[in-house]
């Protein structure tokens, strides 16, 4: 059962109705790594990341947690059938950032962080308030645990979110375009934050629009077009030496990203 | 003001003071019980299985499509003949404003909760909390903000509605002004004081209710 994959995915398929959004996804995440999915909008990178917390149920395939594959077989056509306390399982080993935050509005920075901690892990008061203060002050943000959400600025909220999920020692983070709500200015603060979680060997899997940053952190990039993987090699080939014609139109079309032997 | 206070109404007040209190009891009970069968059959509504959303449309759509009048009167008179069993006039009032408010009280709850965005119970559910837990930490203190408003205009519509309990005789605020009218003949002085009792009760008590949503607003929107 050992593996040095925290996720593996096989044959994972997704459909909304008659739409077919995944059409069959293979990729593994290895431990330590930060996996970077790329793709014009509607290529389904925000439905293949929510599908390994299964906030999205998929369809078909399977996703493996650490070697063991969640739910049981079920049916003939690769579905599988998930029980709820196994996903609350996975989900607690599982840390995800929204687009929005999400942030609970009705609770403090600090309670926030804390209720994951108190719910799922049993944690005592004491030590959910002492790691949430532990994790606010590594994020730039000691001493703002008592400031309601709507008192903080898009940046700080984030950070508080990427803290709340820290908070339940993931074996994995998630981020589904983390940074796309964020005013210009306030972007940088988040992903230096991101940054600094790769250094610190996190395990990850991003989806992003910031080509610039997903160039810098990237272990591993992988390109999806219409539900599928269209091309996937380290950051420097598929960025800059596109091998299909798909990806070299994507990165013709972010002009932001100039990095200066782009060709 | 001498001649308003005249002696018949100076000899009505102790009765009509008994009267505001079983009002007020009346109330009270009704107000409580129908937040709690707003609740359970709200809750049942917006995440219950197939079962359980059938069973709170059902007690929806019974008891907010009939005249609580009707309803007062049907557990007054029709109820024991069914099941023979005494029933006291505060029971079958009791239980007709109740169930009545308690299906307003039901949609109030689940407009509430539907007004929570999804992302919340993504972001819970993603922590790995359980439904019970997401549903009383996360949706309904949420929730509550947003009914305030909505429950103010209901509970003012309740203590209202308690003057109906005089067609069954219960002696509320009333019921008791119409026996001191009938035996004083002073039914200007008697339904005037009635009138400004009403407002003296309701018009604070939905300031105090718009005061608190202000403040829930403030500490965190």
């Amino acid at each position: 059962m050992t593996t040095d994959n925290v996720i593996e995915i096989s044959g994972l398929r997704k459909s909304f109705g008659a739409h077919e959004v995944l059409k069959g996804i293979d990729l593994v995440i290895p431990k330590g790594k930060t996996v970077v999915l790329l793709g014009a909008s509607g290529s389904g990178k925000s439905t293949l990341l929510r599908c390994v917390n299964f906030l999205e149920t998929p369809t078909a395939g399977t996703v493996a947690f650490n070697g063991k594959p969640v739910g049981t077989p079920k049916g003939t056509g690769g579905e599988r059938s998930y029980s709820d306390r196994e996903l609350r399982a996975l989900r607690a080993h599982i840390g995800i950032v929204f687009q929005q935050f999400n942030l609970f509005p009705h609770m403090t920075a600090l309670e926030n962080i804390m209720e994951g901690q108190r719910a799922v892990l049993g944690r005592s008061r004491e030590e959910a308030a002492a790691r949430a203060e532990a994790l606010l002050a590594r994020v730039g943000l000691a001493g703002r645990g008592g400031a309601y959400p709507s008192h903080l600025s898009g940046g700080q909220q984030q950070r508080v979110a990427i803290c709340r999920a820290l908070a339940m020692d993931p074996d994995v983070m998630l981020f589904d375009e983390a940074t796309s709500a964020l005013d210009p200015e306030l972007v940088g603060e988040v992903l230096r934050t991101m940054k600094a979680l790769r250094e610190d060997g996190m395990t990850m899997l991003i989806v992003t629009h910031e080509l610039g940053f997903a160039y810098h952190i990237a272990d591993e990039v992988v390109f999806l077009s219409e539900g599928r993987i269209y091309e996937q090699a380290p950051p420097h080939e598929v960025m800059l030496h596109p091998k299909g014609e798909r990806t070299r139109q994507f990165m013709l079309g972010h002009s932001e990203f100039r990095l200066p032997h782009l060709d | 003001m001498d001649a308003f206070l005249s002696p018949s109404l100076a000899i009505s007040l102790p009765a009509l003071a008994r009267g505001l209190v079983h009002t007020l009891e009346l109330a009270v009970v009704c107000l409580v019980a129908s937040l709690l069968l707003g609740l359970v059959f709200g809750v049942m509504r917006y995440a219950g299985g197939r079962v359980l959303h059938a069973l709170a449309i059902a007690y929806v759509e019974v008891f907010r499509n009939t005249p609580v009048l009707v309803q007062i009167l049907w557990f007054f008179f029709a109820l024991p003949i069914l099941v023979q069993f005494e029933i006291s006039a505060f029971t079958a009032a009791a239980l007709g404003l109740s169930l009545n408010s308690g299906a307003f009280s039901a949609e109030i709850f689940r407009a509430g909760m539907q007004a929570v965005p999804k992302g919340q119970w993504e972001a819970a559910n993603a922590l790995g909390m359980s439904r019970t837990r997401v549903m009383f930490r996360i949706v309904l203190p949420q929730a509550v903000r947003h009914m305030i408003p909505a429950f103010t205009n209901r509970w003012i519509e309740l203590f209202k509605l308690t003057s109906l309990a005089s067609v069954i005789a219960y002696p509320e605020l009333v019921y008791s002004a119409q026996q001191i009218s009938n035996s004083y003949f002073n039914p200007v002085e008697v339904f005037t004081l009635v009138a400004v009792i009403f407002i003296a009760l309701v018009i604070p008590a939905s300031y105090l209710l718009r005061r608190l949503e202000a403040r829930l607003r403030r500490s965190a929107p």
